[in-house]
């Protein structure tokens, strides 16, 4: 999909429309059919790394949503001048630019947040996911498309990062965005240790270790592919 | 002894995949068939081997205080540790697309990808946290590196031998990549706090 249309003569390209179906395609597929964890193996080990919560996997989701379109369209709009030699250098740059003005927003806009997410987002530099669509898309496609595509993709991502984070906290310390819903203790809503029908349940430690993260996404994988049966591996 | 002890830690008992989960794109994509699993292990030994003992002079000679510049420069860190990291891995590109045009085809945008490999700069920030000296981070790399090396092997092998299993349809290729990614983790956890030094006797 990144290197079909090249030949697009000018005149043609004002007529088109802003919302054409390449660019809701852009936008759905990664969502689905092109996932960037569950089908194009990127960006795994921030999923791995901040799924145990649900609030630090939706603010990450933000914060690549914001970074990836605009590295994208950056990088789209200076293809031309890059040298191949140094892409990786400039990608980095321009990244590592993005990244540390999210940083210094989400320190000016909430500052407890900040505290407590600071070294998350300094991980997006190294997201895969990020300079993985940067060589594949932007490198060689115009700057709306690309801009659409990391937006996509993103989501896609942060899809994917929200459910292995629902899962995790919920059953690895028995709560959701912080609120405390049950476990044995008297700080939970339900107290399992109240009800005798309840008292064998204990929050599973496992779950928060990232082992478990590559069991939930595995699991997962299973169910998209199931569900998608064409994206079943036949080889 | 000192080395050998770092190097056996940070290959087996600290492994940056199956320890730490780091590096777990190209390690998880990458490992389909045992030739280019073993060609971007290499390729990650040398990056790590180099890039290591490169950052270590960076951070003792141009970012310390008592550094050349005589500032504290360690918030340029990342950006330093990066730019070396991906000059490098722009250097073994480079390298392989002459030397081995199958190779190069083969490992495609994971290639590049080595540079954003958290495995490679985690190597480097681990090695400033410990401050190891500078043979010691030579060793640390290679030793790292090797530990990748290992897992990706590891992996790339059982991978290709269940291919020819009865695996459901769904789960077949990634899904179960990661379901055996996460048991040999599992079972690296054992190997947690053993001290190598017990064994060399240094």
């Amino acid at each position: 999909m990144a290197d079909t249309k090249t030949l697009d003569k000018s005149q043609l390209e004002e007529k088109k429309p802003l919302f054409g179906k390449r660019e809701r395609r852009l936008i759905t597929d990664p969502i689905n059919d092109n996932n960037p964890i569950t089908v194009q193996v990127l960006g795994i080990c921030s999923a791995l790394a901040i799924t145990t919560q649900v609030s630090p996997a939706v603010v990450m989701t933000l914060a690549v949503i914001f970074v990836m379109g605009f590295a994208n369209l950056f990088t789209s709009l200076l293809r031309h001048s890059i040298p191949k030699q140094v892409r990786m250098i400039v990608m980095l740059i321009i990244i590592a630019f993005l990244v540390t003005v999210v940083e210094l927003s989400l320190k000016a806009i909430n500052y407890p947040i900040y505290q407590e997410l600071s070294v998350f987002i300094g991980l997006i530099i190294t997201n895969c996911i990020i300079m993985g669509r940067l060589e594949a898309f932007a490198m060689a496609d115009k700057p709306w498309p690309s801009f659409l595509d990391g937006v996509g993709n993103a989501m896609g991502y942060g899809a994917i990062l929200i459910i292995v984070a629902f899962f995790r906290e919920l059953f690895g310390s028995g709560s959701l965005m912080g609120w405390e819903l049950f476990g044995p203790g008297e700080q939970f809503m339900i107290n399992t240790d109240a009800h005798w029908w309840l008292s064998w349940y204990m929050p599973n430690n496992l779950m928060v270790l990232s082992a478990s993260a590559l069991f939930v996404i595995g699991i997962l994988i299973w169910i998209h592919r199931a569900w998608n049966r064409k994206l079943i591996d036949v080889s | 002894m000192e080395l050998i002890n770092i190097f056996i830690k940070a290959a087996f008992i600290e492994n940056m995949v199956l320890a730490y989960f780091l590096g777990m794109c190209s390690y998880l994509a990458v490992s389909k068939t045992l030739d280019t699993a073993f060609g971007l292990g290499l390729a990650v030994i040398f990056v790590l081997g180099i890039t290591m003992p490169i950052n270590w002079i960076i951070t003792t000679f141009l970012l310390s205080e008592s550094g050349l510049l005589g500032m504290d420069l360690t918030f340029l860190r990342f950006i330093l540790f990066i730019a070396v990291i991906a000059s490098m891995v722009q250097l073994v590109e480079m390298v392989i697309e002459k030397y081995s045009p199958a190779l190069y085809a083969s490992l495609g945008i994971f290639l590049p990808l080595i540079t954003v490999n958290c495995a490679i700069l985690g190597g480097s920030l681990f090695m400033v946290a410990r401050e190891y000296s500078f043979t010691e981070s030579v060793s640390f790399g290679l030793g790292s590196g090797f530990g990748f090396f290992l897992a990706i092997v590891a992996i790339a092998a059982i991978r290709e031998k269940i291919r020819y299993s009865n695996v459901p349809g769904p789960l077949r290729g990634l899904g179960m990549a990661f379901i055996l990614t996460g048991l040999m983790g599992i079972g690296f956890m054992s190997l947690m706090g053993i001290d190598p030094s017990a064994f060399t006797g240094s």
